[in-house]
């Protein structure tokens, strides 16, 4: 097998605030091949917005960010000194959650999808980069895109934004592309039209893909594989069908449970709430297994951290239950 | 119906703009009422005939009730009427619009210098906040904003006109020459500006710092726009919009300014023409002349509300037509 296009080890990400510094990631692996497509789930606030900013090196200001190893497209790659900013625009494109607020309500659409674009094709003219918006555009579903593409943000429909916010990552041809939950922010029926977009892109593009979601039915229909997050740390991870069917960590279970039809449009009202107890303030995270506190089936080893176990078919899980 | 809704916000616009200035012309009117000493004594002198006062009252108006006076007073208007000078009997519109050009050359070219220097200064400090730039900046212009101008122009005029005596001390300069004019400026300019450069560079990087902070501009950083094209081009357009709203006002505020500016530098324009009326009493021409600078006022205001609407694009949608999103 060929070396993955991306891999980081143990990546840790604490944020400085006054006094104190919370500790956001722990030790989070990830891995991308060449034409995968990944799932990154958990819910709300365990650290995936995180992980996909920090690759991008977008992260704020008050960030600390540490890796003991990582490489993209076969070159390594600092992120304490957030070195993936060059890729930005060019080897990896972003999705981002909300429409309503990802574009600059000042300036035409044509305008922002000719700008994103100067990095990765910078002797284009802006005559061609215009044509090349266009027709992306309209390959994302925008009827009538030679003249939308004059129009503002706010002529445009939560859906529609969400489409323009595909095309520019379609636009600059990358060898990553990252959805930070690019459908939690519309209403069910305009999400599924948007999951038919980003379904059509899969099936098109050979760039690789990193789907952020709360929602494994999301994640299940894009993705190859998965990896289960729980306030900053990764429990699960493993191929989609394997991970949906047969969970081995109990919050993957409770994860799936709280999804009545992973295939269906998600509630982000019903989020998680159903799993009793609250996330640990990252600030104190507790000592032994992160879910400890909330997890069903707890006994006394839990006090201490799990190692990572392997299953045979390239899955990884942290916890004590099943290990040997 | 396309632009109905553009009419209507013209329209209460316009009527909140008249209202301004009926209101402020009959507070000018009652105010004369209320200043100390009673003008046709202090015109005519303490020896004068009652008939004589009575003659100058009834010229003046100041033997109507203050209503008739104001009616009196927007009724010559539409004639083009100011009223004239008590003591030549010049209309007062002509003495006005001659002192006109000095003062809008004078606030035209503080508020030009205000926005050449304040923009430039801004976006340097939304930049790098917190650099060094940005607390020189912000060091200045508390001391600048919180000093008035009057103060500003009597400590310029002394260093630079009376000690070094790089600049002319008084006047506006020979008319017809054009440097002479201009060379006349600085200094009253630089005494206006100081505080508007001070309030441009900070109001407009605070507003900078807030669009910097929203998720469109960290989309663009997304795909590695450069920081200059991001601050020059996609902050600043959005957070120029409080800004022209705050000029708006602010040129008002020179046009004051300009009264203190012209009075210490002893140049001609509605200031000093204000100033010597209120000290003589010659009451129709500081009426016509606050008047016309209560006008400049809400015009200017005006004006940049509309160059607001313009600015973004939102509101010009809302403004010219009903059209809504496209779904
Ligand atoms: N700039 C920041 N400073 C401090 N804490 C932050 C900052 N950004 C995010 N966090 C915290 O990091 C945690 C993880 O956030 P995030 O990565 O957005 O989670 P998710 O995307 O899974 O919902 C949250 O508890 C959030 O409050
Ligand atoms: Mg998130």
């Amino acid at each position: 097998m060929t070396a993955a296009l991306l891999t980081i080890e143990n990546l840790n990400v604490s944020y400085r605030g006054r006094g104190h510094s919370a500790h956001i990631l722990d030790g989070v692996d990830l891995e991308i091949g060449h034409g995968q497509s990944v799932g990154l789930v958990g819910e709300s606030g365990s650290g995936k917005s995180t992980v996909a900013f920090a690759l991008l090196g977008l992260l704020a200001d008050n960030a600390e960010v540490s890796a003991d190893h990582a490489a993209f497209d076969g070159r390594t790659q600092d992120f304490a000194k957030r070195e993936t900013a060059s890729l930005r625009g060019t080897d990896i494109a972003m999705i981002f959650q909300d429409p309503m607020t990802a574009l600059n309500p000042m300036f035409s659409i044509g305008t922002q999808l000719v700008d994103i674009q100067r990095r990765r094709f910078p002797k284009e003219s802006r005559k061609a980069l215009w044509a090349r918006a266009q027709a992306v555009l309209a390959d994302v579903g925008v009827q009538d895109a030679a003249a939308r593409m004059h129009r503002y943000p706010h002529e445009f429909s939560g859906g529609m934004r969400q489409r323009v916010v595909i095309a520019m990552a379609l636009l600059v041809e990358p060898k990553l592309l990252i959805a930070d939950e690019p459908t939690t922010a519309l209403d069910a029926t305009i999400e599924a039209q948007v999951v038919e977009v980003l379904h059509r892109l899969r099936q098109r593009t050979s760039a690789s893909m990193l789907v952020v979601s709360h929602s494994m039915g999301l994640i299940a229909e894009l993705c190859d594989s998965v990896v289960v997050m729980y306030a900053g740390t990764v429990v699960e991870s493993g191929k989609v069908a394997d991970v949906l069917h047969r969970p081995r960590h109990p919050y993957t279970r409770a994860l799936l449970a709280c999804e009545i039809d992973p295939f269906a449009a998600f509630d982000p009202s019903q989020d998680l709430a159903t799993i009793p107890g609250t996330v640990p303030d990252p600030s104190r995270r507790p000592q032994g297994c992160i879910f400890a506190g909330r997890c069903p089936a707890r006994h006394d080893r839990c006090s201490e951290k799990p190692p990572q176990q392997q299953a045979g078919d390239g899955r990884t899980y942290a916890c004590w239950l099943e290990a040997a | 119906m396309r632009s109905a809704s553009f009419q209507i916000h013209l329209a209460s616009k316009l009527a909140t703009a008249l209202l301004a200035v009926a209101g402020s012309v009959v507070l000018l009117l009652a105010l004369t009422r209320f200043i100390p000493g009673d003008p046709a004594t202090v015109i005519l002198g303490s020896r004068a005939t009652p008939e004589a006062v009575a003659a100058l009252n009834a010229r003046i108006g100041l033997d109507k009730p203050l209503i008739e006076q104001a009616f009196a007073f927007f009724g010559r208007l539409f004639s083009g009427d100011l009223g004239e000078d008590v003591f030549n009997g010049r209309p007062v519109l002509s003495l006005v619009l001659g002192a006109l050009p000095n003062t809008a050359a004078l606030a035209i070219s503080a508020m030009l210098t205000a926005i050449v220097l304040g923009v430039p200064l801004a976006l340097v400090s939304a930049r790098w906040p917190g650099g060094k730039i940005d607390r020189l900046v912000a060091f200045l212009s508390v001391g600048f904003i919180s000093t008035p101008s009057f103060v500003v122009s009597v400590f310029l005029l002394m260093v630079f006109s009376v000690t070094l005596r790089w600049f002319p001390v008084l006047g506006a300069g020979e008319s017809g020459d054009l440097g002479d004019q201009l060379w006349h400026l600085v200094l009253p300019t630089a005494a206006l500006a100081a505080g508007w450069v001070g309030y441009i560079a900070r109001l407009l990087r605070s507003s900078l710092l807030e669009v910097l902070s929203e998720s469109h501009i960290r989309t663009l950083r997304a795909y590695g726009v450069s920081e200059a094209k991001i601050l020059m081009k996609y902050a600043l357009k959005p957070a120029v919009l409080p800004t022209v709203a705050v000029l708006g006002m602010g040129f008002g505020e020179l046009l004051g300014g300009a009264v203190f500016a012209e009075v210490i530098f002893n140049r001609p324009g509605l200031g000093s023409l204000i100033y010597d009326a209120i000290r003589t009493r010659n009451y129709p021409v500081v009426q016509g002349g606050v008047f016309v600078i209560v006008l400049l006022y809400v015009l200017t205001n005006l004006i940049a509300d509309l160059s607001q609407s313009l600015i973004d694009p939102r509101e010009r949608a809302r403004l010219v037509s009903g059209r809504g999103a496209v779904t």
